[in-house]
Parts: structure tokens; sequence; C-alpha cells
């Protein structure tokens, strides 16, 4: 996007800029609409709710006297009769990391008010996070066939079972709470709340805009971006 | 001699302004460039629901979070009464058995801490204070932050339930430490526990939301010419310690998680293997330090999380109040920041004696006391403010001044407890709870009592009894002294804390009497805080309708269209800001204040600071 234009304020570029909009009145992030600057801010504090979530688990998985399972082993998938390691989990990522692409195209055409486009890719992006959500289910359904559970696993510490199904099922309720955003905003924009000035929402003044759709595609490509991390630690590790 | 010294002064200011700034009023002086953001919709309620319970306007939320977090603050105060009940005189009254007396360590910790002080500043003084002090309309998100007020009413009434639970309240003491907490024979660690947890969580959820809130606000809806730097120290204090708390809290989040899943789920966390009554226990291969670090990474901060407000409201008071600008703006907005940032770098201080690696405790021992210094800068810049100033020795001065002597003391005694090599003879004895209590609980309470003294006539529009205030600061701030100051003798002589009773130790031939004394003292302290209550139900009646702007303060919330503030704050048009909030007795000006407000062409003749 290119720079807005502010009245009675220049735009500089750089570190100097940085400290320009920081001195100046008004706001600090010029032209950021605030439930953008909300969203960044969210994701930071959802970022560290992540991180100790992740370091719990290297510390947990230090500290454990079993042994750990190894990861090729329990996430192998049988195709075609072969074991073959993370075949699930690499359709899973790749179903997700698609859907972040539909997401960014739904932002674009969205901004270039191409209400259909923008509706149909969010449709997809939901349809994606669905799929994601219901392999993912799979997953689990599977090792809790084998007889992993979150107090015990087979395989050796019992805190494998804890901290895949804990930390798994908190970023499965992320993907799911997203699914659910983006089926009622592909309605939104399909309704058409964000044209001709945007429809105002229930009990509160705030009026629609397609930038909402730029949000909620933060909020998407959070969820994706912790996805690839929780993917290194508990699949590659 | 004061007068002789701004004289002398204002001599000078009038000339440097006749050379520099002489073709001074012209309008292009009092130019501030035009409005970025449309006016804010504000959604005005029209029933009583819409109006006065899920309110969207920032204000009432801040009285709704004030009267919640005020009414825990109570069952705080009662708790506390209780346990001095059975340290001063035990076995007198005889319902308060050694179950009992945990949970009420448990609850008055947590509540004073989380539901009480935190909910407080931010939910309360933040709501109120944030938009009127910037200038905006409402906060930026009005429903979000009705929402924030409800979950944080759902947390207290699910904390409060848990003392009605089979079992009664969590006994595990504040900190909540595993594995005790949740393993049977500790008092409520069935629903206990469990709803503490879910509690938690739920006050981790509402203040999110109104986190985002206030920075958002503070970030993104200042008014024209409010620059970050021209903002009053109350909003710097109080959108730090947001900062922090958006930070912290997911620790506890965590935490809580985690905990509730081991105690529901038999997941083994924080569980190592225990054995119990000679049987081993389904646990196995958890860490409890791993808790401890959890929990004290949300805890340090959260003892910021409740100062900077507190110092950043004081700040504002003791200019006010001292007719001066505050010492060094720039040098207190940068010790918060400072110290904010420090405080996510220092939290195993609290974990010296978990058998750590020593070169660790040295690391947090250095970061521990490198926080001394951008605070004792504050202390300085205080006491620099009040030097040579126009004090008025009112009740809000009162308990500024009963702040810093109190900061100053607990923090010296921190510096104690920072050290390894000190803090290990004197770890869990009342030398620490003497620490904390002084340092983050009487120390916030009395800016409290000061913000509410400045603060009730802007609320209702009437000024608080003066006599009565002064009754109230002499009784609290003697009392707490009498308090506290004879714990850190009981620290030193090994009194153990969280000990239902002494029985017959050698501790006690010396500390029986002292005992029974610190008790007799927060009976007192405890009940002269009714004065308060009384004097607001008094002034609510009977109390004279305060004038506009009653202390002369130049800060936004005081130069509204009415007072108290409507709904939208400002009336027809929104503030423009010329200046910071402080200029006090400028040289030269006809009143000794001079508004954020005015413009620089109202004011050619005075000697300002450039802000």
């Amino acid at each position: 996007m290119s720079d807005p234009k502010i009245d009675g304020f220049e735009l500089k570029p750089g570190f100097r800029g940085m400290a320009s909009d920081t001195g100046s009145d008004q706001t600090m992030f010029k032209g950021v609409h605030w439930g953008k600057a909300m969203m960044w801010i969210f994701l930071l504090s959802d970022t560290f709710v992540f991180s100790c979530f992740l370091i719990s688990y290297m510390k947990g998985r230090g500290s454990t006297p079993a042994e750990w399972p190894n990861p090729s082993e329990v996430f192998a998938l049988d195709a075609f009769g072969v074991p073959v390691p993370l075949l699930l989990i690499a359709l899973m990522t790749f179903v997700l990391i698609t859907s972040s692409g539909t997401m960014a195209l739904a932002v674009k055409y969205g901004y270039e008010k191409n209400r259909k486009m923008c509706g149909w890719l969010v449709l997809a992006t939901a349809v994606g996070g669905l799929t994601f959500v219901g392999m993912q289910a799979y997953e689990w359904s599977k090792l809790i066939h084998e007889g992993v559970r979150p107090w015990e696993n087979p395989f050796g510490a019992a805190q494998f079972g804890s901290f895949f199904f804990m930390i798994t099922g908190f970023h499965g309720f992320h993907v799911s709470i997203g699914v659910i955003f983006l089926f009622i905003y592909a309605y939104k924009v399909f309704a058409g709340h964000y044209e001709n000035g945007g429809k105002r929402g229930w009990f509160t003044t705030m009026k629609g805009d397609y930038v909402e759709i730029e949000i909620l595609g933060l909020y998407w490509h959070f969820v994706d971006l912790v996805w690839v991390f929780i993917f290194a630690f508990f699949y590659l590790w | 001699m004061s007068d002789e010294y701004e004289n002398k002064s204002g001599y000078q200011a009038q000339s440097s302004e006749a050379l520099t700034g002489s073709a001074g009023s012209t309008p292009d002086m009092d130019y501030v460039r035009p409005a970025e953001l449309p006016e804010q919709d504000l959604y005005h309620g029209h029933t009583f629901l819409t109006k006065w319970v899920f309110c969207q306007d920032a204000k009432v939320i801040g009285v709704q979070y004030f009267l919640t977090a005020v009414f825990t603050g109570i069952v705080g105060l009662i708790l506390s009464w209780l346990m001095r009940l059975q340290l001063g005189f035990p076995g007198l009254a005889g319902f308060i058995t050694a179950e009992h007396y945990y949970q009420f360590v448990t609850m008055h910790g947590m509540i004073m801490v989380v539901y009480f002080l935190t909910a407080l500043f931010l939910g309360g003084f933040g709501n109120y204070l944030i938009p009127l002090m910037v200038g905006a309309r409402d906060m930026v998100f009005p429903y979000v932050n009705m929402l924030s007020f409800w979950m944080f009413f759902v947390a207290v009434a699910i904390l409060m339930a848990s003392f009605f639970v089979p079992g009664g309240p969590t006994g595990a003491g504040w900190t909540l430490y595993p594995p005790q907490t949740i393993l049977e024979g500790t008092p409520g660690s069935g629903m206990g526990i469990l709803l503490m947890l879910v509690s938690l969580a739920l006050f981790v959820i509402g203040f999110t939301m109104g986190g985002l809130n206030y920075m958002i606000t503070v970030l993104q809806a200042r008014t024209r010419g409010m620059t970050l730097m021209r903002m009053p120290l109350t909003v710097w204090g109080i959108f730090t310690a947001t900062v922090l708390a958006m930070l912290a809290f997911p620790a506890l989040l965590v935490s809580a998680i985690m905990m509730t899943l081991d105690k529901v789920i038999g997941t083994s966390f924080f569980m190592p293997t225990i054995l119990k009554a000679g049987e081993v226990l389904e646990y196995g291969g958890g860490s409890p330090i791993l808790f401890q670090h959890l929990f004290w990474f949300f805890g340090h901060p959260e003892v910021y999380i409740v100062a900077l407000p507190a110092f950043g409201i004081v700040s504002d008071l003791i200019s006010v109040h001292a007719r001066k600008n505050i010492f060094g703006y720039r040098m207190m907005v940068w010790a918060i920041v400072g110290i904010g940032a420090l405080s996510f770098f220092v939290w195993a201080h609290h974990m010296y004696v978990s058998g750590m690696n020593p070169w660790f405790g040295f690391f947090f021992a250095t970061t521990t006391l490198i926080i001394a210094v951008p605070t004792a800068m504050k202390v300085y810049n205080w006491i620099l403010t009040l030097w040579r100033g126009n004090i008025r020795i009112n009740t809000v001065m009162l308990w500024c001044l009963g702040f810093i002597v109190t900061f100053v003391n607990g923090g010296i005694t921190g510096i104690f407890l920072g050290n390894v090599s000190v803090d290990v003879p004197l770890s869990d004895t009342y030398f620490v709870v003497a620490h904390f209590h002084m340092v983050m609980g009487i120390a916030p309470v009395m800016v409290i009592m000061g913000a509410i003294y400045h603060w009730f006539p802007l609320i209702t529009g009437r000024l608080l009894n003066e006599t009565l205030g002064k009754w109230h600061f002499w009784a609290t701030f003697l009392g707490a002294y009498s308090i506290y100051f004879p714990m850190h003798y009981l620290g030193f002589i090994g009194v153990p804390r969280r000990y239902y009773e002494m029985y017959d130790s050698p501790y006690m031939t010396s500390a029986v009497g002292m005992n029974e004394f610190i008790s007799l003292a927060a009976f007192l302290v405890g009940a002269a805080q009714f004065i308060l209550i009384f004097n607001i139900i008094k002034t609510l009646k009977t109390g004279k309708p305060a004038p506009k702007n009653p202390w002369k303060a130049n800060s936004l919330e005081w130069h509204t269209s009415t007072q108290p503030p409507e709904h939208g704050n400002f009336g027809e048009r929104l503030p423009v800001v010329h200046r910071w909030p402080y200029d006090f007795s400028v040289p030269g000006s006809k009143d000794d204040f001079i508004p954020q407000t005015t413009p620089p062409s109202e004011v050619v003749h005075t000697k300002v600071e450039k802000t």
C-alpha cells in the first residue's frame, strides 16, 4: 500500500520518519485504522501466549525422565500400505499456507472494492481452515486410537501427549475461531456491509469497511505463522 | 524567599521572550495542524440498561470498575482482619482453623493484587482518565470496553463463588505453587482452586479487551496538539502498565490453563512423581519449577502494573498541589518506560531459594538492583518538584507525601531482598511481608486515596470533606507504619510467614507482644477506611458543590464543557492542545496556571518551557 496523505504533516522515510511520527500529535501510526493497530497489539500479546506454551514444552521435554517418542514414527501415515512420515502434517500445512494465500488475495480484492471476488476468496479461506481443523481432528483421533492420551503415552513420556494435545488444541481453537469469523465476514462481504460507506454494526456506531478484511487477514496469517513454529517444534524436533 | 526567586526569573523570562518572540501574537503562533481523523461516532444509550448497565461510556465503565474493585478490596480487607485476629490472638476466634487461615491468606493476596489494585488502576482510573486526558471523546472501541468490564465482573463473581463451594476457596498461597496447590490436603484443592483458575483466565481475557482500548486510545486517538510528550504522567503510567499487562498476563493465562489440565484431566505439566502415604500418585515427570517461572514472569511485571500508574498519578497530584511543574518530565517518562522494560528481566529474584544455579541468581540480582536507578530518579524528581514549590498541605498532598515516604521505605528493603545472600536468610519471613506491603500495598493505596480526593469533584461535582480526609490520612498513615514497621523486626528474628500459629517456638518470646500490637493497629487502619466511605456518602448527600476546576489544574479533564463531563467529554468541539500540563506558577502569567488549551498568543509575556 502507498503511504497515506496526512494534511499538514510530512511523512519522512526511515528512522527519521519513525521519530517524527512518534513525536507528532494525534496518532503515532499515521493513517493506520484503529482496528488494525488493535489487531497488531493483540497479536503481540498472543505471541507471548504461544511463546509461553512452546517454552514450557521445551522445558517439559527437557525435564521429563522418560524417553521422548520419535516424531517420524508417531506421526507417520499409511499411504497404500507404506508408512510415510509426516504425510498428513505436510498436507495440513500445505492447506493452511494456501489459505493464507487466498486470504491475502481477498484483502487485495477488498481494497479494489471487488465484492464478489473478495467474498469468494474469504469463503475459500474459511473452507481451507475448516479442512485443516478436520484433518487435525483426524490426526487426534488416530493418536487417541493408538492409545496416546493427555495423561499417558504408550510410545514414551506422558508429557508428549499432554503438550501435543494442549498446544495443537489451543492452536486449533484459534483456527476454529478464525473459521467462524471467516464465514461471518464472507456473509458480510456478500451482503454488501462494506459498500456505500459501510453498514453500522449492532449496538455500536462502528461502520463496516473493507479494512476489516485486512484485520481478519492479519489474524489468519498469524495463526498460520504460529502453525509453522508448532510444526517445527513438534514434528521436526 | 521563593517570591524573590520567581520575580528574578520572571524578568529574565520577559527579556528573552522579547528577543525571540516579539512577532508573537500573530495567529501563526497558535497554529496546530488539522485533525487527521473524523470525529468519533458515539453510541448514546437511552434506556436504563444501555445507559448505566451495559454502558459504552468509558467514564461509566471506569466507575463500574472502580466500585467492583473496591467491593473486592473490602472483602480482602476483612480477610486481613481475620488473619490478624488469629496471628495476634491465637485461638481467640475459634472458627479460624488452620485451613481457614490459609484460605484467608491466599484470597487476601490474590484479591488485593489482581482484582483490587490492577482493576482499580487500569480499569478504574484508566477508563475514566485516559480519554479525558488525551482529549478523546471516548475509548476507541467502546463496545469492547463494555465487554471488558462485564468479563471482569464475571471473573469477580466466580472468585467470590469459590467462598461458597464445598471445601471453600483455595488455600495454597497466592502464588498457587504446585504440586501442593492441587493435591488433596491443601484447603480448597477441589472446586476452590478450579474456580480460582477459571476466574484468573477470565480476568486475563477481560483485561486484554480493556488493555487494547487503553493502548490504542493513547497511541491513535489523541486530540490536536497532544503529542506523547505532552501527555500527563498519569497517562504515561497507565499506558506503560497496560503494555506490561498485555505481555505479562499471557504467562498467567498459560500457567492457569496448564494447571487446570493437571487438576482436571490428570496431565503432569507441573507434577513430579509423588509419594503420598507410601503410595505413588498417578502424576510423574513434570516440573514444579516451570510453574514458578511462568508465574513470576507474570508476577513481577504485575508489581509494576500496580506501581507505574501510581507513579504517574502521584506525579500529577504533586505537581498540581505544589503549584510547580514536575521536575524532569522527560526523565520521568523514560524512567517509567525503563522500569517497565526492566521488569521483564527480574522475575527469578522471587525464586532465589528454589535451588537455582548461583550464576542465574547473580544475573537476576544485578538486573533487580539496576531497577533501583530509574526508581530513585523518580523519587528525587518528586522531591525536587516539591522543592520551593507553593505547597498546599491539603488531603491530596498529605497522601502524596505519605506515598513518597512509604515507597522509599519499601524500596530500600527491596534492595536488601534483591541480593541473593541477604534474601536467602530473610526469604519467607515477615521481612518479606513488610517489604511488599510497604512498596506495593500501602504506597499504591496511598496514591489511590490521594487520587480519590483529587478527582472526586470531577466525577461527582462535589468536594470531599477535608477534615474527615485528614483524619482518614493520619489514621491510615500512622496505622500502616505501626503494622509494617515492626514486621521488619519480626522478619529479622526469623518469624516465618504463612504460619497459622507459632505455638511455643523460641521466636514467640519477643514476638507475642509485637503481634498483638500489629493486630490492633491493623484493626484500626481497616476501620479508618470506613471514614472515607462515610465521607463519600456524606459528600454525595450534603457536600459543597465543587467550583469548576477546583484545584486549578491544567490537564484536559478539568477543562470539559460540563463538570462532571458528559458522554463525549468535550461538548461541541474537541480541545486543541498547545502545551504540556505542568505550566504552574509561570513567571509573568496572570494566573498561577496555564491550561493545556491556552494558545501561546495569550501568554506572550510569560516564560514557558518549550514542550
